[in-house]
């Protein structure tokens, strides 16, 4: 699993020639680097390229030679910490609850101890010298590696397989090698080569301030330490060393970076910005003079990529539109672009994105959009900032962009809180937001997003995170602001169930398009047409239906962005499929008021009905 | 199908193929201490599937976890076939373990990301050495259960979606023979499609093997689509068991049912 | 975790802990406690230094050419004849009463030596401290920002480079070049001692850059994580200005995250100054100590290991602290690391 990179390559090839050096330095350089030449302190010269030392002795020579004892005892103490600390970790993780957190504090207060100092103590007890150094570094690297192996331990076992194998009868010393190890072996990896630099660092400064290794056995820091004193006469007796131990640990940190940026999910997927040339917009959207809120040709990118390719609708004042979808089908991609809100990893373009008479396309007014527009947001718990309180985040709008004062914006929060039916609205200000529930989280962010009694309200999911009695509280505080204030609002869901309870019209995505849009009534009424439409509804069970009938499933997978055909993208899927669906997209047709959709299929009804 | 109303919801369930009585299970301890299920008793019996229905916070993932022996119980037992299960320990533990098994929720983390399918099917038929060439009939004919080729053996969890490793995972839990299945929110992390093929998968395992299965979900639509009878949780006790769909009893129910987003029935279509 | 308490109405769920009380009074307690612990680890380690050197004690410290009545009464003189517990007893009570003992080697009180000393580590440490979160926190989150989302590649390649390079060049090895460079052949700084505030620039600087890249690194990584949470999403919806969108929004979050990683590096820089002294000829605590390990004066080594286990004792104290008043959900977990 782990992905090679340039850094990682580089850092392991300049550690292997350092290897090769460390083996084959002594053989060839150990004569010259022992040899009297009786020239003391020369500087740099053809023959001395970095000079002699107090004794006249050739000091590349001895920086080369030096580099098998300070690679031995890097190696000895990093393989010292290794084991300690992934047996101490594993002990204390093997042992019991008590123990365990016992031991885990004990080994994290041993990390937030320089190692240096703990290095001192065992110098101080074993006496300086060359082993002593090594045991030193090693023990006082350990106990990271203890917390690593403790804390990866625990969350690998906390994961449903272990849980599984435990289940299964596999005997624990066969999950520990199967299952545990595995998964382990790559963070601490990445830690191996973060201690090698660590221990080399550590290691060199021991004998440079003379705790190290004693004369006459010399390493990189023992080389330093006597290029120190050398200053002033020759610099490069220094500088030979000097760019030893940088390199070395330089090329261990790349090796860390390199495999650390393997195994980063974090880094894994960032693609690039491609901005793409603007398409031009195939169907206008249908003409309607009374809408608020006008989409037309909207297409979402990523990295030259259609995520979102062409999606023209409108939502007219007061109107309730739902958007319904699976995974994929770009219904949230679609209600970000409306909010300009999109990732920084994607752009957005469209033939028209007007809200009334606000040009969301031509840099709108941060004011106007921030009061104009409403976001409701899919997750409560992470959709506030943890480390503000309640207040200043849902008075900041009024604060920045109305010109209240503190007092009166706090005044307008609290009411607002209250519309939402949150008990002791002021108090509740003064919270930060992990001390309120999920379902209390989510309509304080109703209340914040209701704040500046905006035009449109945009609602992404708001409940998917939520338990399904909380949720018909989100959804009748949803219909009140609609009923009360005439909010009109585009709301995002993946259940048709909630679209069908709350919506005054729906728009069904697959990928990246709309294929259907219909009025509620016509889809509760069991009027949808689109075949995809169709069978997203009978793969749905019903609570008030008897169990036991066969869903309908809808074979294959809904195709990635930069897969999907010329064509309709459902046509692989789809039991009406003709010639025709895979070549060429479907245009939207009307089928009754508000209802249209993008089929071949249904198109050749239509003709058919008409001749 | 469904079986006698139970309408009391403390009454003593049926003794069942495996059956909770009187747990209880608290986390922590002296102030922090949070009881989780406040003595709780269900039974499955042999041949059908129960229905658990509850909030988050409910503790139903809790009794899945007790059910197969990975919570201990602080009072009350597990009983497997009438023979207490739980506080085994050592080999009689494991064999009895092996007679139940978890499907659980988290399609990303029910398979070991580093190991190969055939492998850990092979490790469900012989959790010691785990070879896949040793039993490569029974890990594709596992696989077949769950509609899958037998050459997805040779690929890694990553290489599947989210749908497939859940059936992935209750091909593993199948192929280990076990006397119960206990599922717990298996569906929920899916998309409505998706979901459809893996109760699809279950209501055919159902019938060709007589399943015995605790099926636990918020969603009561999913719940009453899979099961025979059903019980409803909130906060650690059973407050209702039976028929809830027709003549709910308890208020909580009541309002469980009323949130429930409705399409209307198939039929007017 | 509290993910199981959700909002209901009726009766109260059960919920861990209460929201009455005051967290930091649990947090504070719970801290001190921590801290005692530690100090009486500190204490018993150093008390054991002496105990634990293989063989002889009093041998090996009163010389390996010393007489067997020298050694004995060596023995005597430090104790060593006596039962441990005793010898403890004393120790502590030494300690209780601010003796640290005395120099085997100049006969002054050891805590006369630390005194004279420790105001330079603790200046050096410090003013280095300051320094790296004053130059490390704008300087990731700015590259972060200019980053973000794939921009500005080459910028992204030479910061990794640059900092990847610095930060691990080990401090000493920095500070040796520092004085090559701005001392000897530039003539601008001296090169050792603490007798002008000119003195302070190069050790500050040796200790502090290599520490400075390690956690603009750290910075920048996590403000990369942070300019993707929700929140900032929830704030760009607020249509802020930039600098309330970072500044308000984003630094309180990654200061959480960055302490929480970089904190462990803080207290290592401590690590770093006790080396770079010998560079720089520091009259610190780390030349002093150095010193005394070479010629086992143990009064002395046991004094400062016991200065310097408080002084990081004390550094993560002040960084839990911080995470509490920036992260209020911090006070109430078990470990902030």
């Amino acid at each position: 699993m782990i992905r090679s990179s340039r850094g990682l390559a580089a850092g392991l090839a300049g550690l292997g020639l350092i290897a090769v050096l460390a083996v084959a330095a002594p053989l060839v350089w150990g004569g010259d680097a022992a040899h009297l030449s009786g020239a003391a302190r020369e500087g740099a010269s053809g023959a001395h390229w970095l000079g002699t030392d107090a004794l006249g002795r050739d000091v590349l020579a001895r920086t080369l030679v030096a580099t098998r004892l300070t690679l031995v005892m890097t190696l000895s103490a990093t393989a010292i910490a290794g084991t300690i600390g992934i047996l101490l970790g594993t002990a204390v993780w093997v042992a019991g609850p008590r123990v365990r957190e016992a031991g885990l504090r004990l080994i994290d207060v041993m990390v937030s101890y320089p190692a240096v100092i703990l290095a001192l103590a065992v110098a101080a007890i074993l006496g300086a010298g060359t082993a002593a150094a090594v045991v030193a570094i090693g023990v006082a690297w350990s106990p990271a590696f203890a917390r690593l192996t403790a804390n990866l331990a625990a969350s690998v076992a906390g994961r449903d397989f272990v849980a599984a194998a435990r289940l299964l009868g596999v005997p624990p010393h066969r999950v520990l090698v199967r299952h545990l190890l595995p998964n382990i072996a790559e963070p601490l990896l990445v830690l191996l080569s973060v201690a090698f630099a660590g221990t080399l660092t550590a290691l060199s400064g021991l004998s440079f301030i003379g705790l190290g290794v004693q004369a006459p056995s010399y390493d990189w820091g023992a080389l330093l330490n006597t290029g120190l004193d050398a200053l002033y006469t020759n610099p490069a007796e220094a500088l030979g060393p000097a760019v030893a131990i940088t390199l070395t640990g330089v090329l261990a940190s790349f090796v860390g970076d390199g495999l650390a940026a393997g195994a980063d999910p974090h880094r894994i997927g960032i693609s690039g910005r491609l901005k793409k040339a603007p398409v031009p917009v195939a169907a206008p959207a249908a003409d309607d003079g009374e809408a608020l809120l006008t989409v037309a040709g909207l297409r979402v990118s990523a990295g030259g990529v259609d995520l979102v390719d062409g999606v023209s609708f409108t939502v007219r004042p007061g109107e309730i539109v739902g958007v319904v979808g699976e995974s994929g089908s770009g219904k949230s991609l679609t209600a970000m672009a409306v909010a300009r809100l999109l990732p920084d990893t994607v752009t957005a373009d469209a033939g028209a994105l007007r809200l009334d008479d606000l040009d969301l396309l031509a840099g709108a007014a941060p004011d106007r959009l921030a009061t104009e527009i409403g976001v409701v947001y899919q997750d409560p718990a992470a959709s506030f900032n943890p480390a503000l309180r309640l207040g200043g985040q849902l008075t900041e709008v009024l604060r920045r962009h109305r010109g209240l004062d503190r007092r009166a914006a706090r005044t307008k929060a609290a009411e607002a809180l209250a519309a939402v039916r949150i008990t002791r609205p002021e108090a509740r200000l003064r919270r930060h937001p992990h001390e309120l529930s999920g379902g209390m989280r989510q309509r304080a962010m109703i209340a914040s997003a209701l704040l500046t009694g905006p035009r449109l309200l945009i609602a992404d999911e708001p409940t998917t995170a939520l338990d399904v009695t909380v949720q018909a509280e989100i959804l009748d505080l949803l219909r009140e602001a609609n009923r009360r204030d005439g909010t009109a609002m585009l709301f995002i869901s993946h259940d048709i169930g909630v679209i069908a309870s709350l919506c005054h019209r729906v728009l069904v995505m697959y990928a990246g398009r709309i294929v259907e849009e219909l009025p509620v009534g016509d889809l509760v009424a069991g009027r949808s047409r689109h075949p995809y439409t169709r069978a997203l509804l009978d793969a749905t069970p019903r609570v008030d239906a008897e169990g036991d009938g066969e869903l309908t499933t809808i074979p294959g997978r809904p195709p990635a962005p930069a897969d999907r055909a010329a064509g309709c993208a459902f046509a692989s899927r789809c039991a009406l499929a003709m010639p025709k669906c895979t070549e060429e997209p479907p245009a939207a047709i009307s089928l009754g008021a508000d209802h249209r959709a993008a089929c071949h299929a249904l198109d050749q009804k239509v003709e058919e009905n008409a001749s | 199908m469904t079986l006698p109303a139970e309408k009391a919801a403390a009454a003593e369930p049926a003794a069942g193929k495996l059956a909770a009585e009187h747990v209880t299970v608290v986390f922590g301890h002296g102030r922090r201490a949070a009881t989780v299920l406040d003595d709780v008793s269900l039974a499955v019996p042999e041949g059908t599937t129960v229905g658990l229905v509850g909030e988050s916070g409910s503790g139903k993932s809790t009794l899945a976890k007790a059910m197969v022996g990975l919570v201990r119980p602080r009072s009350g037992r597990i009983l497997l076939d009438g023979a207490q299960v739980s506080g085994l320990r050592g080999a009689r533990l494991t064999a009895a373990r092996r007679r139940v098994q978890l499907v659980s929720q988290d399609p990303n983390s029910s398979l070991d990301p580093r190991m190969r399918i055939g492998r850990a099917l092979a490790e469900a038929i012989d959790p010691r050495r785990a070879d896949p060439r040793a039993h490569a009939e029974q890990i594709a004919a596992g696989l077949e259960m769950v509609a899958l080729e037998p050459d997805a053996a040779r690929r890694y969890p990553h290489e599947f979606s989210g749908g497939q490793r859940q059936r992935i995972a209750i091909a593993r839990a199948l192929v280990a023979r076990p006397e119960v299945i206990v599922a717990d929110e298996i569906t929920s992390a899916l998309d409505c499609s998706v979901q459809a093929e893996v109760l699809n998968l279950l209501a055919r395992l159902r019938a060709e093997l007589r399943l015995t299965m605790l099926f636990i979900s918020h969603d009561l639509a999913v719940v009453r689509h899979v099961s025979d009878s059903v019980a409803v949780m909130h906060r650690g006790v059973i407050v209702e068991r039976g028929d809830i769909y027709a003549a709910p009893a308890h208020p909580y129910t009541r309002r469980l049912l009323a949130s429930a987003p409705s399409l209307p029935p198939k039929e007017t279509r | 975790m509290t993910a199981a308490v959700q909002e209901a109405p009726a009766p109260p769920p059960v919920k861990a802990g209460s929201r009455v009380r005051n967290p930091w009074i649990g947090f504070l307690l719970r801290r001190l406690a921590g801290l005692a612990g530690v100090l009486a680890a500190l204490v018993v380690v150093t008390f054991l230094m002496v105990q634990l050197i293989p063989g002889d004690p009093a041998r090996a410290l009163a010389g390996t050419d010393a007489t067997g009545a020298q050694v004995e009464r060596f023995r005597h003189e430090l104790g060593l004849d006596r039962p441990l517990p005793a010898q403890f007893g004393s120790y502590v009570s030494g300690l209780l009463h601010g003796d640290l003992g005395t120099s085997f080697q100049t006969r002054e009180p050891v805590a006369d030596v630390i005194g004279g000393r420790l105001p330079f580590t603790a200046e050096l440490a410090l003013l280095a401290i300051v320094l790296v979160l004053a130059l490390a926190i704008p300087l990731g989150m700015a590259v972060a920002v200019a980053t973000r989302g794939g921009r500005r590649r080459r910028l992204d390649a030479a910061f990794t480079f640059g900092t990847g390079l610095l930060g691990a060049t080990p401090e000493y090895v920095l500070g040796t070049l520092l004085v090559l460079v701005f001392a000897i052949t530039l003539r601008l700084l001296p090169a050792a001692g603490a007798s002008s505030l000119s003195a302070l620039v190069l050790p500050v600087v040796a200790v502090a850059l290599p520490s400075t890249c390690v956690l603009a690194r750290i910075v920048r990584r996590e403000t990369a994580v942070v300019l993707n949470q929700d929140y900032m999403r929830t704030a760009r919806g607020r249509r802020l200005p930039p600098l309330a969108l970072y500044a308000r929004h984003a630094l309180p979050n990654l200061l959480t995250s960055t302490l929480t990683m970089g904190g462990l590096m803080l207290t290592a820089m401590l690590g770093g100054t006790i080396i770079v002294e010998s560079v720089f000829a520091w009259p610190g605590l780390g030349s002093r100590v150095v010193q005394a390990i070479i010629n086992r004066d143990y009064p002395v080594i046991q004094g400062t290991v016991l200065v310097l286990g408080i002084l990081a004792a004390l550094l993560n104290l002040l960084i839990d602290v911080l995470l509490g008043l920036l992260d209020p959900r911090t006070l109430t977990a078990r470990s902030t690391s």
